[in-house]
């Protein structure tokens, strides 16, 4: 990196603390400093709602799953989150919103009872820590690998081996430092800033790499037609890159799994609660999802070109290269422990796909442009790291701080427990990245458990805001009942190809996947489908629940929202509908 | 809301945008060859140079707005009193 790209990075850091400084003066109360004083537009928390998502897995995974996909990745987006955003903004926001819910467990609280609010708040604030701890290990073991910042390291006389340990440091500092001063409005804010670097800074990619092939034409011609069909071959698991069919992928990845995230997690809908209306929070997924139905375009797309160009070494910003590539722009991965290329279960050598997007930005950009992707490359970690860490402050601080420790204190005390939470919570982040680092079977086991823990929550949401008649008992028993199904699946079942243990079997082998997404995606069917059928069975066992109680929180025993004085492109309705008919379209022509 | 976050957006992307077309002017033109000969940053600088300047304008924009349905607002309360 030359002296601009450094430039344009240091701007990047200046402004980003510079907001959570200007904003420290008007975070006085707790409700400004975990809920932004539920007073930012709808356009704000739309683009937030997105970028709190927009962590490592999305713009290095979804390059990665791209160059090993193709386009059948644009699933994750347009069967497996626009239907979801769309659910979310119509259906679910005016009880999350009407309720006055400060988060997630707590609707689950008012809805329910204590023991299912507390068994999804401790769940979700563990699994906060750790998803921020691998956003930060994932980021700085990409600066490590990239040799982006050796020769400044050289040149100070510190080095390289340090750049880990002061990756991890700095990117904990900034994020802590801009949510300690402006707590939810802060973080929300900076959300913006980023997914506009984000766009700003891979952009050029898709354009440069798109006309180095020829256009969309001339991609396609380079690749085999698996690459460029997202539904062609959808009709068994053999005959398309996935490895699944159409059932699973609409069932497991489009439903289970995509209503369980977008629907339910409060790292996203924090960013909702946060607006100034019940209509800008309805409106809050609905504006996300314009621009997440051409995110493929961002990220997807350049992983694709990564493999479709002529194999070219990559090189480092000091000249040397960075790895002989196998395919395209995808280097060989590397074995951690001898440094020889990894080998897969036939033999042969794996490719590191997720160096597809940092491979297409060495090879593309020069100084300047440079500086903007390797910004809008640490925002997108910083931007994953913040959701995860001020949706951790809330749900610690309001649903087990204050439920379970001291229950009475003033809003001056919770405001404090809030900024104390987000200095251990990162110091915790900080813990679990250096526990990726040394024992990365133990991070993918406890990814695992999440997996598990997640799968089945859907179906307690649909049922608790849709069925009166649901219960607390039911609820309950019905997550724990998901959650153990999950397990048992994965236990039972076993990818093709995959040894019994972290990947599955570990019981016995009772049926094998083709791939393991598709046993990913019928473990959450099982644990939906289990979930809900104890909950609707315990609930109609046990004493129903009082009608008076529900009202605000169950859809036939509230008042629909009037918006009948908006005008119609500010309607949910009229939203949901134009984003549909886009991302059906998008679905025909890259059928 | 009493910042709107336009006006840092606009600032930073109007900074940035100079800063590259400042450099696709007056650098080596040599580095271009990475990026198939087209001066990508002086391109893509003018782009976020124009967005810079339109967000920070609408922000602009949007705080006047803004400060002049406070004022009446206030005016119409002291007028009520």
């Amino acid at each position: 990196m030359t002296g601009i790209d450094w430039l344009i990075l240091l701007l990047y850091f200046l402004f980003v603390l510079g907001i959570g400084v200007a904003l420290k003066g008007r975070t006085k109360t707790s409700t400004d400093f975990f809920l932004a004083g539920r007073a930012i537009p709808a356009w704000v928390c739309g683009l937030a709602f997105l970028s709190a998502n927009l962590g490592a897995q999305e713009v290095i995974g979804m390059g990665a799953s791209g160059a090993k996909y193709g386009i059948a990745t644009s699933h994750f987006y347009w069967i497996g989150a626009i239907p979801a955003m769309v659910f979310v903004g119509i259906f679910m926001m005016p009880f999350y919103y009407g309720s006055r819910a400060r988060s997630v467990p707590e609707y689950l609280r008012l809805r329910f009872d204590e023991k299912t609010r507390g068994l999804n708040a401790i769940s979700f604030a563990v699994m906060t820590i750790f998803s921020s701890g691998i956003s930060m290990y994932a980021m700085a073991k990409l600066i490590q690998t990239l040799h982006i910042f050796d020769a400044p390291f050289h040149s100070i006389g510190v080095s390289p081996r340090w750049i880990f340990h002061i990756g991890i440091l700095t990117s904990a500092v900034v994020v802590l430092v801009y949510i300690f001063l402006g707590g939810l409005t802060s973080a929300i804010y900076n959300e913006v800033l980023q997914f506009f670097l984000i766009v700003a800074g891979f952009l050029p990619l898709t354009w440069l790499g798109l006309k180095n092939l020829g256009g969309w034409a001339g991609l396609k011609a380079r690749l085999d037609p698996s690459f460029t069909h997202s539904w062609a071959g959808m009709a068994h698991p053999a005959t398309n890159r996935l490895g699944v069919d159409w059932f699973g992928l609409v069932m497991g990845l489009g439903f289970v799994l995509s209503f369980g995230y977008w629907c339910t997690d409060f790292l996203v809908v924090q960013r909702a609660m946060a607006a100034k209306s019940m209509s800008a929070a309805r409106r809050t997924p609905l504006i996300g999802a314009f621009p997440k139905m051409l995110f493929p375009f961002l990220v997807i797309l350049p992983g694709i070109i990564a493999v479709a160009l002529p194999a070219a070494p990559v090189t480092q910003i000091s000249g040397s290269v960075l790895r002989a590539p196998e395919r395209g722009l995808i280097p060989y991965k590397l074995d951690a422990t001898t440094g020889a290329p990894a080998i897969d279960k036939n033999g042969d050598p794996q490719l590191d796909y997720d160096l597809a997007i940092p491979s297409m930005l060495l090879h593309y950009f020069p100084s300047g442009v440079l500086g903007l992707g390797i910004t809008a490359l640490l925002a997108s970690f910083m931007s994953g790291m913040a959701g995860n860490v001020t949706a951790f402050n809330t749900v610690w601080t309001y649903d087990i701080y204050q439920s379970y420790l001291r229950p009475d204190a003033s809003d001056q005390h919770y405001l404090w427990m809030g900024r104390a939470a987000t200095v251990f919570g990162i110091a915790f982040s900080i813990g679990a990245a250096y526990m990726a680092n040394r024992f990365n079977n133990i991070m993918d086991m406890l990814q695992l458990v999440f997996a598990f823990v997640n799968a089945p929550l859907f179906a307690t949401f649909l049922l608790g805001m849709f069925w009166k008649r649901t219960t607390g008992h039911g609820a309950f028993s019905g997550l724990l009942a998901g959650t153990g199904a999950a397990a048992l699946h994965h236990a039972l079942t076993l990818p093709a190809g995959a040894v019994s243990g972290i990947k599955g079997g570990w019981l016995a082998v009772l049926h094998t996947y083709p791939s393991e997404m598709a046993q990913n995606f019928w473990t959450a069917i099982w644990a939906w489908t289990t979930c809900f059928l104890v909950t609707i069975v315990v609930s109609l066992l046990t004493k129903a629940p009082d009608e008076n109680k529900l009202v605000g929180l169950v859809y036939s025993l509230t008042a629909r929202p009037k918006e009948e004085s908006l005008a119609w492109y500010l309607r949910p309705a009229s939203l949901a509908i134009v984003v549909l008919l886009g991302t059906l379209l998008l679905n025909f022509i890259f059928w | 809301m009493w910042m709107d976050i336009r006006l840092p957006i606009g600032i930073l992307f109007s900074i940035i945008g100079c800063i590259l077309v400042a450099y696709g002017l007056l650098g080596d033109h040599s580095i271009y060859r990475q990026s198939l000969g087209i001066n990508v940053n002086l391109i893509w600088g003018a782009v976020l140079l124009v967005f810079g300047l339109g967000m920070f304008g609408l922000g602009k924009r949007a705080m006047r707005s803004g400060r002049t349905q406070n004022g009446s607002a206030s005016a119409g309360k002291s007028h009520g009193k």
